[in-house]
């Protein structure tokens, strides 16, 4: 086999058929996913303009959401963080952490008796208030705690 | 990354607990190889859906702030036992995986 053929099938394979089909612009990104991933919001360098990304502009606080916590993250690669929204007809939870050089980590759109509850595991690059932003209602809400960190947890 | 998920789905009165765990690398794009000095390329999941009964419940974003190795946790309502819980996630490459369990 010609070394181009190696190096073009090595290509090809290593990258994967559906980025490949994509890159070709044989099949659009919409037809894969359900919508399609909000880059300018995990990109945002600040909560302002990743809030602005999410249609959340001018959230209020509210005290209907919990978010539980370490007070001090013994490691900032795994900081295990849950949030807990009372506000009745929540239908989306999102997870922003200040201080990581892109605030935005998550955003869950829940429906069909999904309750305004998220668990998850997240990296933290240094001290920073973990903020929660809830959309329920037509409205946006939202909540922050602090947490500490020690060692930072994004490997900068 | 083609390694199974594991899903647990407990049922607590009609709301069904769902816990899963999967596995991926969740690289940031921000490491560089110690040794060859060059940035690791970000390498994440970018999209998860969770379906009980075929119904969609949930559909999240994500970044590469998840920690490696994910762990997911979410609450359904209106749920019994034997419902087919189905998890499927995607990442910034392409690559997919999905698992389904039954609620107990």
């Amino acid at each position: 086999m010609n070394q181009f053929r190696r190096t073009f099938l090595k290509g090809a394979g290593a990258t994967g058929t559906v980025a490949v089909a994509i890159a070709a612009g044989l099949l659009k990104p919409s037809q894969v996913l359900a919508a399609e991933w909000n880059k300018t919001a995990f990109e945002a360098k600040s909560v302002s303009d990743a809030l602005k990304s999410m249609g959340a502009s001018a959230p209020v606080d509210s005290k209907d959401i919990a978010i539980k916590a370490p007070d001090i993250a013994e490691n900032g690669a795994v900081v295990p963080i849950e949030v807990t929204s009372k506000i009745a007809g929540t239908t989306s939870i999102a997870i922003l952490a200040e201080k990581n050089a892109t605030p935005m980590v998550a955003d869950f759109v829940l429906s069909n008796g999904a309750e305004g509850y998220v668990s998850t595991r997240i990296k933290m690059g240094t001290t920073s208030l973990i903020r929660a932003v809830v959309k329920a209602g037509g409205k946006t809400y939202t909540a922050a705690k602090e947490v500490k960190v020690t060692i930072g947890g994004c490997g900068g | 990354m083609a390694e199974p998920m594991k899903i647990r789905a407990t049922l607590q009165g009609d709301t069904a607990d769902i816990k899963v765990l999967m596995n991926h690398v969740m690289e940031t794009g921000q490491r560089k190889d110690a040794k060859t000095g060059q940035v690791i390329p970000a390498h994440f999941i970018q999209h998860v859906s969770a379906t009980v009964n075929g119904k969609t419940v949930l559909d999240a974003q994500w970044g590469a702030a998840i920690s490696k190795n994910p762990y997911l946790g979410f609450r359904v309502k209106g749920v019994k036992a034997g419902d087919k819980v189905v998890i499927n996630w995607e990442d910034n490459k392409g690559d997919k995986n999905t698992a389904e369990a039954a609620v107990s």
